[in-house]
């Protein structure tokens, strides 16, 4: 069976919830390779092997993650040149795409990117235009190099054989010119990543305020979610802009989302309305995001979104 | 030092309209919704400009497009770009990421420049791959979803600030670089009656693929490395249940969850 190499995003060895989707994806399709890069590598090797890594190649030098993704490149290059997978799959996060952007020009290969699912025959299936159309497309050219948004399957557990390869690399010369001297960290206190959440509470202009957001980060707390922001928020400054979900802001397909204060429009709806469940509240009946809600509740989100945190936090014992 | 900078823009359909696909050849229906110039690329041009202003020197526009992105030129160059470059071909047509990185790559082997800048995606394929790949064909340094850029022209050195998920990175290179700038890195400036004005008159370099020495075979829909087999629209969610909050929206939001098994 041929091998499907799946770039793995760790931190210091732990790996994130998407890796472990598309070692899943990548079982499905062939015999799954999981390419660690960076320091903690090592400590990356068991939990792969429990979901189901046959391979596992180690490239842990730090010299790999000190510079902007062009050391990646380099290591998925030569796995490519060695190994002719059928196909490599990476997470669909921005340097996840910028990766295989790279990769593909420089292994002369077709590259598709958003896909949430995986076909037989390696046929990719993207949900564009904010999830209204499902394209179906195919790689022609090179190696397939492919993109999987989070939360496109369900990790499964199944042993593999964990054999772990290790991977030195010589990298060319433009590898290294975009040089990391300094990683700052100022996200907001131990939330779950935005993009890879279960559950995502945003809230829109109807919660008026930075103050406001409060609220919405209270109830996000006691369902363990993601916090996000409409564009008409995050354009009023209530909250950061990274943390905005829509055309120009993430996309995001949690298994629960709630919008409070949002009123729907497409620039919104493109990020959000492949999420499996949707509940709004909202003052104005007519807004479009009722469309879309499997619940909705007409109403001053000042006073429906505290009950709920009550009601489930009370639920919850 | 003066600093000079190319901006690389793309005409899109207008991301608040519904988009579609062509049922003939399965791309972009450009002609459904009003073609317009992609928003995050105004971001890239405001900084290009406040580059400018700090240390002299030429801002180019670089546009890939149909006859009609000609339009979306002039409204990047209304903002205070000095000068452009249509690169415009027929061949063009349905050109895939790489084959738009060729395309830009081999323009920009023409010019001199310090800085290449783009926005961070556009807003009708999203992927977010074409700074990248334009970092890797030309062989300079990639410093993209930048959210702050100090250049020093005469060190010859660049710092960004680059976004992640948690923070930023600070990072460093040398010049001439490949930047992409990220929403909201500035607030780009509206194009003045003057500027509208003095935009008709600059001037815009048409390049065909034979000026660049392209095969058309390696571009376009013939050359694209993937290939769109099927779409079809998704079928409308259906319609939930909505409720007047009477007192007990929240509780009955959480009777709901429980239904779903969330709680």
């Amino acid at each position: 069976m041929s091998q499907i190499l799946v770039l793995i995003e760790h931190a210091n060895g732990a790996v994130k919830k998407v890796s472990l989707e598309l070692l899943t994806l990548a079982a499905r399709h062939g015999s799954a390779s999981a390419v660690v890069i960076g320091p903690g590598a090592d400590n990356a090797v068991a939990d792969l092997t429990r979901f189901g890594a046959a391979t596992i190649y180690v490239a842990s030098d730090a010299a790999l993650t000190s510079s902007v993704v062009g050391p990646k490149v380099s290591v998925l290059n030569k796995l490519l040149g060695e190994h002719s997978p059928a196909a490599v799959l990476i997470a669909s996060t921005a340097e996840g795409k910028e990766i295989a952007g790279r990769l593909a020009v420089r292994s002369s290969s077709g590259v598709i990117t958003d896909a949430v699912d995986i076909e037989d025959g390696l046929v990719v299936v993207q949900s564009v235009f904010g999830g209204s159309t499902i394209v179906r497309s195919a790689v022609t050219t090179g190696t397939p190099i492919i993109t999987v948004r989070p939360n496109s399957t369900t990790p499964v557990e199944s042993s593999g054989a964990g054999e772990v390869v290790t991977v030195s690399v010589e990298l060319a010369a433009n590898d290294t010119s975009a040089v990391i001297a300094e990683h700052v960290v100022e996200a907001k206190g131990g939330r779950p990543d935005l993009a890879e959440a279960a559950t995502v509470v945003s809230g829109g202009r109807g919660v008026g305020s930075a103050e406001g957001f409060e609220l919405v980060e209270k109830l996000a707390d006691c369902l363990d979610a993601a916090v996000g922001a409409s564009r008409a928020a995050t354009d009023s400054g209530f909250y950061p802009h990274q943390y905005q979900v829509g055309q120009t802001g993430k996309t995001v397909s949690p298994q629960l989302y709630i919008a409070l204060g949002i009123s729907g429009a497409i620039q919104h709806r493109a990020g959000m309305q492949t999420s499996k469940t949707i509940v709004a509240v909202n003052k104005d009946a007519e807004a479009p995001i009722f469309e879309l809600a499997d619940f909705g509740v007409v109403g001053d989100l000042f006073n429906v979104a505290p009950q709920l945190t009550q009601e489930i936090t009370s639920r919850k014992g | 030092m003066p600093l000079n900078i190319v901006v690389c823009v793309k005409q899109v359909p207008d991301s608040w309209a519904e988009k579609k696909l062509n049922p003939d050849d399965r791309t972009l229906d450009r002609a459904s919704a009003d073609p317009v110039l992609n928003e995050l690329d105004e971001y890239g041009i405001e900084e290009a400009l406040r580059l400018q202003e700090a240390h002299g020197g030429t801002v180019t526009i670089l546009c890939m497009g149909p006859e009609k992105a000609g339009e979306t030129i002039r409204k990047a160059l209304s903002m205070g770009a000095d000068q452009a470059v249509h690169v415009v071909d027929d061949a063009l047509h349905g050109s895939d990421a790489v084959a738009t990185s060729a395309a830009l790559a081999a323009a920009l082997k023409r010019v001199e420049f310090d800085l290449v800048i783009l926005g961070s995606e556009s807003t009708d394929a999203r992927m977010s791959v074409v700074p990248a790949m334009l970092a890797e064909r030309l062989s300079l340094p990639q410093m993209t979803f930048a959210k702050k850029v100090d250049a020093d022209p005469d060190a010859r050195t660049l710092t960004i600030h680059r976004q992640t998920d948690d923070g930023y990175d600070v990072v460093t290179s040398s010049l001439p670089a490949v930047v992409s700038v990220v929403e909201k890195i500035n607030e780009p400036r509206y194009p003045s009656f003057k500027g509208i004005m003095a935009a008709k008159k600059k001037p815009v370099e048409t390049l065909s693929l034979a000026d660049l020495s392209l095969d058309p075979q390696t571009v376009g829909l013939a050359g694209a490395w993937s290939t769109v087999n099927a779409f079809e629209q998704r079928p409308p969610r259906q319609a939930g249940t909505v409720v007047t909050d009477d007192g007990d929206g929240g509780t009955k939001i959480a009777d709901f969850l429980v239904t779903q098994k969330f709680l």
